[in-house]
């Protein structure tokens, strides 16, 4: 408003000349910004190109200090693939995050819901075990756990201790969903509840595919948690190498390889790519969820 | 309505609430209430795994907190890791955050590439750097002394491993970034344009206007942020076994904290006294110690205002 009864006070050419500097700033903030930019983006994404580079290098290349590989050994994958173990060590891993995925998230929706929409006695009281069980570690309670799949079920040497608990609801999954069903307006509950759906009618055919950005958000955190994790398997399924993950059984390349670097990378580039390759394709639902949980609410 | 129909209503709601709270209501008494008084119980007990638990008093608490040779320099770590990683996570991740925002040709691809690291799986991540950081053959080395600066021995070396775990953590600083970004979009257009008249500099807005409304976000990141560096595990862990060569495998040992205890952190003692050295008692202590710490935090996360709670319809 200002600027608007001002100009026409304003001599011609010094307008011109304020908004001729003013450009000449933008185009250099535009500037600074962009290569700072471009400094970042070298930061974050050179680490992956050196991996990638030393995992496609000869044997005798690994152990120097060249950052390009002479020749390009495609092999080398070939040769972790042929690692024994490593295919059934993929097989763990698809079981444990497929299944556990699947259970989490059919086991949470109920419980997330009754969080959002109905009204019960304790239930602030619930949602707060529910935080409270999200930000504790693992290790508080793993060794009456430990105790109890190992010493009782005689369990150990396996990955079920790890999946069964996913049907019984997962904190974070449950707290992530809840929130996302808070968004959901409850005219549409209303009018389904007028319509004579019951609650779980209602659930089904009204929630779910309004639900869908969310679901999508939490199987995805789910699937990255159980494809990342070092600690169960370790504390379960370390006996027995028929039950590692490819989480666990990366560490071990590079004891059984000692100083090879090109394969133990290889082997590192092939446990990455499967997360970058799914966040390529549910890019959205990822950064919703990470702002649901954050920021909103 | 008759006071009947009413109380059979009011039940017909409590069995619905309980029907579908059930997964959970199972799953926390099994996997989480009955396992923690167990894990208390088991504090004050001497027991091995083999012979039955016995009554051992206070002596499984006077041992970790005064002879057990880990306790303290995990926790000297884990306040160094609070004091350090996490401030230094919280401002870098600001700085990508605000760095984005200003970012108007490709946004989307430099958001995709600062974002990808988060993403990395920690072991795979892990092993990245333990293999771009190795003294010997290193690319970061190598690059450090053709510029001519000195190259430390990272991993290796006792003073440099919690820095190479930093420049490991602000790698994966996506997380913070897009939650940093939301909060500063959502910062009103009015007031920079208001205090822009008002002609303020750069810095001043940023003091005056970014800072004040995006608080509580910061607030939430360094919670958050020291929440997670109690549970910071797989990362030192994995670091220590790869840099000392020890070779992982059915019934190896590895002392945790190479080098020289200075990758130690609390959870790593669980499984140090639980599963190395079979002293579930002491374990529990660990346990029960990592616990309190916990919650004292999420409680304070829980306490802030209009916090991670949102209001009941």
């Amino acid at each position: 408003m200002t600027q608007v009864l001002e100009q026409p006070v304003k001599p011609a050419p010094l307008v011109t000349g304020a908004e001729r500097t003013a450009r000449r700033r933008a185009v250099l903030e535009w500037i600074a910004v962009h290569s700072l930019g471009v400094a970042a983006a070298l930061f974050f994404t050179l680490p992956f190109v050196f991996v990638f580079l030393t995992s496609l290098m000869s044997d005798s290349q690994a152990l120097s200090r060249d950052l390009v590989p002479h020749t390009w050994e495609w092999g080398n994958y070939r040769k972790v693939f042929d690692t024994p173990g490593f295919l059934t060590w993929w097989k763990n891993t698809l079981l444990y995050a497929g299944l556990g995925t699947v259970l989490t998230v059919v086991s949470s929706i109920p419980v997330a819901y009754a969080l959002a929409k109905f009204r019960f006695r304790g239930r602030n009281l619930s949602l707060m075990l529910v935080i409270s069980m999200m930000m504790l570690p693992p290790q508080v309670v793993v060794i009456p756990m430990y105790l109890f799949w190992a010493k009782q079920l005689d369990l150990s040497g396996t990955l079920w201790p790890l999946i069964v608990p996913m049907a019984f609801g997962d904190a974070f999954s449950i707290f992530l969903l809840r929130q996302f069903l808070m968004t959901i307006p409850n005219e549409y509950l209303d009018a389904a509840k007028v319509d004579g759906c019951g609650d779980l009618r209602t659930l089904l055919r009204v929630v779910l595919p309004m639900a869908k950005p969310g679901i999508a958000a939490v199987a995805l955190f789910q699937f990255f948690y159980a494809w990342n994790d070092y600690f169960g398997p370790q504390i379960y399924a370390s006996e027995n190498p028929g039950a590692w993950t490819l989480s666990y059984g990366l560490e071990s390349f590079k004891g059984a390889h000692h100083t090879d670097w090109n394969l133990t990378m290889a082997a590192t580039v092939l446990v990455m790519a499967p997360v970058i390759l799914v966040f390529f394709f549910a890019q959205k639902a990822f950064v919703e969820g990470v702002t649901l949980t954050g920021v909103k609410g | 309505m008759s006071a009947v129909t009413l109380a059979s209503k009011r039940r017909r709601s409590a069995l619905r609430t309980l029907a579908f709270m059930s997964p959970w209501l199972i799953g926390f008494a099994v996997f989480f209430a009955y396992p923690l008084i167990s894990t208390l119980y088991f504090s004050f007990m001497h027991y091995d795994g083999f012979r039955p638990p016995t009554w051992s008093g206070g002596k499984n608490w006077a041992y970790v907190f005064e002879h057990y040779p880990l306790f303290w320099p995990a926790l000297r770590n884990t306040l160094w890791l609070v004091v350090i990683m996490v401030s230094l996570r919280v401002v870098f991740g600001l700085g990508v955050g605000l760095l984005i925002t200003k970012i108007k040709t490709g946004t989307g691809v430099f958001r995709t590439l600062f974002y990808l690291p988060y993403l990395a799986p920690p072991v795979a991540a892990t092993m990245a750097f333990a293999f771009l950081l190795n003294p010997g053959t290193g690319p970061v080395n190598s690059l450090l002394e053709k510029a001519g600066l000195p190259a430390p021995g990272w991993f290796n070396d006792p003073a440099w491993s919690k820095p190479a775990l930093t420049l490991l953590a602000l790698w994966g600083v996506g997380d913070l970034m897009v939650i940093f970004m939301a909060a500063l979009l959502d910062v009103p257009t009015e007031q920079y344009e208001a205090a822009e008249l008002d002609g303020t500099s750069a810095w001043q807005r940023f003091r005056y206007v970014t800072l004040p409304n995006i608080s509580p976000i910061v607030m939430f990141a360094v919670v958050t942020g020291v929440i997670q560096t109690m549970q910071y595990y797989t990362q030192p862990l994995v670091a220590g076994k790869v840099a000392s060569g020890v070779i992982q495998g059915a019934g190896t040992q590895f002392e945790p904290g190479y080098p020289d205890k200075s990758t130690l952190t609390l959870p790593q003692l669980v499984y140090n006294l639980g599963f190395q050295r079979f002293d579930y008692g002491s374990a529990c202590v660990v346990a029960l110690v990592l616990f309190a710490l916990s919650m004292a935090f999420t409680t304070l996360l829980m306490r802030r205002r209009g916090g991670l709670i949102q209001a009941g319809d």
